[in-house]
């Protein structure tokens, strides 16, 4: 009865009681939630347009933001490092189009998730020599990037929100806009969409898959260098960020593994939902549950709607 | 010329059925059998041994349970550290309640433990397949790995929160614990790794091998012919784990002596999917290859510079070989994306016609 009473009506007493505190609380999981987001769009993009599952994101990830730095580091001014940092995400497209993507094409999908896990080992040790093990300080201020927060009396307290949160959210919101321009819009886009729905009738219209694959993978550089910048303002830029992708697994799930307002609402859901359970039912369970919290959140989800939240109507099911 | 199968005439169901057909699979096993019970112990140092015979024999029997799961049924699971680890800490919890039993029987009735969870997680299977199947059995991960280091019950509320192996003993040699030699350590591992490796050759050569091959190769048409599925991805999910947690309990035991909530994270289960993978979807033998190919690729590309006297850090090696097992994943999968267990296919029959080309 105590332990009923625990689960189901405390919380929610507290939450009643300390409204400010509910509202930072939602606050912090949205803006945790945005950086999900954002990680699962990225791999959104490519297993949409390729089919491949990459676990590479995460790293990819790190790689970016550890080589913004790395160029600063170097001497050359933050706009330039930026440009240079997107070029190498171009690079780094382009090889694995050329190197992985394209001698693998036509495999089990298996076999290609594997392949972007040696991927993420080779850009493990590439990155560890090129930039050094060490955390680096992400260059945010240089950027322009604001730091600093806003106290804002609400709800009988104080609810603070850091400035990097908003300016995330608001990065996060224009990527996505764009991202989705950029889809319905543009000649690339529908092309895009074309290989997702079907590899050979893409290729038979006239379509080079070579050229969408590194746009995508290429697209997916990019939204991984804002999730570094993003994620490395707030912590420091290290390798452990790497298992931030599997965070982002469970937003996958939710939201399906085709559809980008998905990975975005699905984000939310889990940023929300893991700071949520964490701070009002963690107590009962002993701290950490943030580690699987996300993934029953997902489990229980999938036995109403395998298919994600806006996954396509056709998934395998049994 | 040697490996032929011509002449070889089977006159009864029961010849016609065995394990090895063929003569020379059958005298090639028992020589491998023969070198790795007599001629390894006999030659074979103490550090080799444990650094790599102990640890590549268990990685196998992993990597079997998990080929069971993905390679015969065609379910993907990345939940794999964390079965292992329910068989270690079962095997810990037994090996305190009932220290009068044996340790062998112990680490056996383990993998039961392991079963009944791995079923559990198993029922995601029923509704998703592929990756997002894959992604829910990472909620096990994630959850076991949180249970083994949040529930103190689990490692007898120890402060380090690491499971410390008692000693044992069969027939009054000492099997695990310290003063268990690597030896005997050794041939028991041996012989569990070979006894279960046979029960589960004949398992997926019977009826419930074939239903699990059938629902891999296309659910659908399994079901219309009566095959189960509920129960048949459910067994595969328990008998996958079994074999995973024996492998766990083994792991500790009889491996490394000591083990907490780190040794089974979800890098175990990744390291066990490679094995799989680069040693062949759907076959037993490429579990062995695919678990002495990852195990040994690290200590080779270690010690490689050290043979021939270039001087590198030892961080640096590190990021090096972590850089080679990336490549050579990719370039592995390149060029024989059915794994080692296809290469072999490929020279047997090579040896089949030798020496004409084909």
């Amino acid at each position: 009865m105590h332990l009923l009473y625990q689960i189901f009506i405390d919380p929610f007493v507290q939450m009643g009681s300390a409204p400010d505190l509910f509202a930072q609380t939602l606050w912090e999981g949205m803006v945790a939630g945005v950086l999900y987001s954002l990680i699962a769009l990225g791999f959104v993009l490519i297993f949409k347009a390729s089919g491949v599952f990459n676990f590479a994101q995460g790293i990819m990830v790190v790689f970016a933001a550890l080589a913004l730095v790395g160029f600063y580091e170097h001497g050359v001014p933050a706009f330039l490092a930026l440009v240079l940092t997107i070029v190498v995400m171009f690079i780094l497209a382009f090889a694995v189009e050329r190197l992985v993507l394209r001698p693998l094409v036509n495999q089990a999908e298996i076999i290609l998730f594997m392949a972007t896990f040696g991927l993420t080992y080779f850009l493990i040790g590439f990155g560890e020599i090129v930039f050094g093990g060490d955390p680096k300080v992400m260059i945010s201020e240089q950027l322009g990037l604001p730091s600093g927060s806003y106290q804002i009396k609400m709800l009988g307290g104080f609810v603070q929100f850091q400035k990097i949160d908003i300016a995330a959210a608001i990065i996060a919101s224009v990527m996505v806009a764009g991202l989705g321009i950029f889809f319905q819009k543009t000649r690339i886009g529908r092309a895009l969409r074309a290989v997702a729905d079907s590899h050979r009738a893409a290729l038979s219209v006239g379509i080079s898959l070579e050229q969408i694959w590194v746009i995508v993978w290429f697209a997916a550089g990019i939204v991984a260098l804002a999730t570094g910048i993003m994620w490395g303002a707030r912590s420091n830029v290290s390798f452990a960020l790497q298992i931030i992708a599997l965070k982002a697994l469970p937003v996958l799930i939710l939201g399906g593994f085709t559809s980008i307002p998905g990975a975005i609402v699905g984000g939310l859901i889990i940023g929300i939902g893991e700071k949520m359970g964490e701070f009002y039912w963690g107590p009962l369970l002993g701290s950490g549950i943030e580690t699987w919290l996300a993934y029953v959140i997902a489990l229980v989800f999938l036995l109403f709607r395998p298919q994600g939240l806006f996954g396509e109507r056709i998934i395998e099911r049994v | 010329m040697f490996y032929r199968e011509a002449g070889q005439y089977k006159t009864s169901y029961a010849a016609d059925q065995a394990l090895f057909p063929i003569l020379q699979d059958k005298v090639g096993m028992l020589l491998i059998l023969f070198a790795a019970y007599f001629l390894v112990p006999l030659f074979a140092s103490n550090f080799v041994i444990d650094s790599i015979f102990i640890p590549v024999l268990v990685l196998s029997l992993a990597a079997i349970g998990l080929n069971l799961l993905t390679g015969y049924t065609g379910l993907l699971s990345l939940g794999t550290g964390g079965f292992m680890g329910i068989g270690a800490f079962a095997c810990y919890k037994l090996s305190t309640y009932f220290p009068g039993i044996n340790i062998i029987v112990l680490i056996i009735c383990s993998g039961f433990f392991s079963a009944a969870v791995g079923a559990l997680f198993g029922l995601p299977s029923l509704r998703i397949k592929g990756f997002y199947l894959a992604v829910a059995t990472l909620a096990s991960q994630f959850f076991l790995s949180w249970c083994f280091i949040r529930v103190p019950w689990l490692y007898n509320y120890n402060v380090s929160a690491s499971i410390e192996v008692p000693s044992r003993t069969l027939f009054g040699l000492p099997v695990t614990g310290p003063n268990a030699t690597s030896i005997t350590r050794y041939v028991i591992v041996l012989t569990i790794v070979a006894v279960m490796t046979w029960m589960a050759s004949n398992l997926i050569r019977g009826r419930i091998g074939r239903t699990w091959m059938a629902v891999r190769d296309m659910d659908i048409a399994a079901e219309l012919m009566g095959i189960k599925l509920l129960q048949t991805k459910l067994l595969a999910f328990a008998v996958s784990s079994f074999y995973c947690g024996v492998a766990g309990a083994m792991m500790v035991f009889l491996w490394l002596g000591n083990a907490e909530s780190e040794s089974f994270s979800i890098n175990q289960s990744f390291l066990v999917l490679f094995m799989v993978i680069i040693g062949g979807l759907g076959s037993l033998l490429g579990s062995f290859f695919g678990a002495a190919l990852i195990w040994g690729l690290p200590i080779v590309m270690r010690n490689a510079p050290l043979v021939f006297g270039i001087p590198v850090t030892a961080a640096t090696m590190e990021q090096i070989t972590f850089m080679t097992v990336g490549v050579l994943i990719i370039l592995f999968l390149i060029i024989e994306p059915n794994g080692l267990a296809r290469l072999w296919q490929i020279g047997k029959q090579k040896l089949r016609v030798w020496p004409f080309p084909y």
